[in-house]
């Protein structure tokens, strides 16, 4: 008897992913449609896509989707839950797309309670438009816009941006976990929390958030290797791994 | 004939959506539209048997974003705005235009430009006719001069929306939006199974996925992907034109005029006629797509354009008329607006004698 030890996900389709090698991008992506199958979501499940290096993603998935406008996937993915309740909505967005572009309708949808799950990947950088400067870029972090020797400094740009822990500040925001994707039992607690994110959505209750650190070698600069260490290295300094909040008990 | 009532111009309307299966209104607050969300509101609590959802946005921005988000879903939804937050919104017009999107927004002109003033004006012809977000796009627009019109044109959008998938853009203005009149408020519409609409969001199964993306794939893709929407706006062009004419047989001067500044030259049109001036009035009620026709082997008369702005809508009839050295502009900027006896004046100017 044959016995599958890994099949790739079901919900994907046959298209080649146009990230970057080392990119966390992939990873995240293929736990999605992991719990896409395992889940069950592709009959009642909407994906809302940003702008950034995934907006290419619906391509990725045989599911129901909506590329958003810049920032605005908050916005637009309240427009579709609040329509019909009873979808499963998915956002995806990046750095320069969720803490930039569209800061107000992130806390807005976390202000309103918005009951969808968000998974935000901070790489800290602008990985699509060719590396310049984010607002989670760190303080001496070089960007093309916030170049060497210099990197990024505070009376220019001021400070990185935590936003799981912002978010959590909400009352709308059940769930807020900050998790990394740079080995192979961080991905596994990826999961959980991901897994988590989309549960407490289909339980009905608040938003929920999971901030992913997540490597760019190419937009920093750096080996696959050294990426994944630099996240242990420096950006969990910054930005620490761990359940933020968790108020799904409270909410029941 | 059905009940009349007498109510005021935001208010009409919003019922009148609400009875075109409108059931989700996004918006931010801003005069001189702002009584349409308080009517949402309103109704939302008061009505819970109709599922009403009403969400007041915190920018005009994601206003327009959840209105797009919503009729991916195959529902009806809607917005009302003004002036600067119809600026914000111009982002998501052209996503919505680019993702076959039916949404619907009301757009009450104040005068600009900046923040403006909160009175009466025609002052975003441009931007709404012309296209106020970025690259080639069309969006229907539908410019009523009566409450009544206003009731009527508020549900034709939400079919037309839908017919073309392609967004409505209603344009009103302080006048009407706050004035009140006899109405006869239209019907309940049977709606359609929102999951029944062509490429509705709804979860796909194992069936073929829907989708809206709106990012090119290569320049190849993308003159088709524009070319389709031409198409679609040639076939809009062809079949929704809305005008009205007054009085355009013995016309020698041809007052051109619609929205509010319309109400103004059709009484205007009636004094000129009383002191035997032959005087008629085209009133495009389409602005985009702008009535051409109406204008059609008009020969050798003078056109008075009419409007409550520095001159917009007089491009297009310039463009439409076979002499544009025919074509003569009467407008007032700041909010205020002409009474019947300035236009009056403006005609008698054109040397509109009596014959």
């Amino acid at each position: 008897m044959r016995k599958y030890v890994y099949k790739r996900p079901e919900v994907f389709t046959d298209a080649i992913t146009t990230y970057c090698g080392g990119c966390g991008h992939g990873i995240v992506n293929k736990l999605m449609a992991e719990l896409i199958d395992e889940i069950g979501l592709q009959e009642n499940g909407i994906l809302v896509w940003p702008i950034g290096c995934s907006c290419l993603s619906d391509r990725y998935y045989n599911m129901d989707a909506y590329m958003a406008l810049h920032g605005r996937a908050p916005a637009a993915a309240t427009g579709i839950k609040r329509a019909d309740p009873s979808k499963c909505v998915i956002v995806y967005q990046g750095d320069g797309d969720l803490v930039s572009e569209g800061m107000a309708e992130i806390m807005h949808a976390g202000i309103r309670g918005e009951k969808f799950s968000v998974i935000f990947i901070n790489n800290a950088i602008y990985g699509m438009t060719g590396a310049q400067m984010a607002p989670t870029t760190l303080l001496g972090q070089t960007a093309t816009t916030a170049p060497a020797p210099l990197g990024r400094i505070v009376d220019n740009s001021g400070y990185p941006v935590k936003m799981a822990e912002i978010l959590a500040e909400l009352p709308g925001v059940v769930y807020s976990e900050r998790v990394t994707v740079n080995s192979p039992a961080r991905i596994v607690q990826c999961k959980k929390a991901l897994k988590k994110a989309i549960e407490l959505q289909l339980a009905g209750k608040g938003m929920s958030f999971v901030e992913v650190l997540s490597p760019c070698p190419t937009g920093w600069k750096m080996a696959p290797t050294k990426a994944l260490d630099w996240i242990d290295d420096e950006m969990t300094k910054v930005y620490p791994l761990g359940v933020i909040k968790d108020a799904s008990k409270e909410a029941e | 004939m059905g009940k009349k009532e007498f109510l005021q111009g935001n208010q009409a309307m919003a019922e009148s959506a609400i009875r075109a299966g409108c059931k989700l209104y996004f918006g931010y607050p801003i005069t001189p539209s702002s009584e349409v969300p308080e009517y949402y509101a309103k109704a939302m609590i008061e009505r819970p048997e109709e599922g009403i959802t009403f969400i007041q946005a915190e920018t005009e921005v994601s206003a327009f974003n959840m209105v797009a988000g919503a009729v991916a879903t195959g529902h009806r939804a809607m917005t009302a705005t003004s002036g600067p937050g119809f600026s914000l919104g111009q982002e998501a017009v052209s996503y919505m235009s680019a993702g076959d999107l039916p949404g619907v927004i009301v757009e009450v002109m104040r005068p600009g430009p900046g923040d403006g003033e909160i009175l009466a004006s025609q002052g975003d012809y441009f931007q709404a006719v012309k296209g106020g977000g970025h690259g080639d796009y069309q969006t229907l627009v539908l410019a009523p001069y009566s409450v009544q019109e206003m009731c009527e044109l508020m549900q034709e959008s939400f079919e037309l929306a839908e017919k073309y998938r392609n967004p409505v853009i209603l344009l009103s203005d302080a006048t009407l939006a706050k004035m009140r009149e006899s109405v006869e408020l239209p019907g309940y519409v049977p709606q359609k199974d929102p999951a029944s609409k062509p490429n509705a969001l709804r979860g796909c199964g194992k069936n073929e996925p829907h989708k809206v993306v709106t990012c090119g794939d290569g320049p190849v893709q993308w003159e088709e992907f524009n070319a389709r929407l031409q198409e679609k706006y040639k076939r809009i062009a062809e079949n929704e034109v809305r005008y009205k004419t007054y009085n355009l047989d013995d016309a020698e001067i041809i007052l051109v005029a619609f929205g509010s500044m319309a109400r103004v030259c059709e009484s205007a049109m009636k004094m000129a006629r009383e002191k035997g001036l032959k005087v008629g009035m085209i009133r495009p009620i389409s602005l985009w797509p702008f009535p051409d026709k109406a204008f059609e082997g008009i020969i050798g008369k003078k056109f008075l354009v009419c409007e409550l702005n520095a001159g917009q809508m007089v491009q297009d009839v310039k463009l439409a008329v076979e002499n544009k050295r025919d074509v003569f502009f009467y407008g007032k900027l700041g909010g205020t607006t002409p009474s019947p006896k300035n236009v009056l004046a403006e005609i008698v100017k054109l040397g509109g004698e009596s014959k």
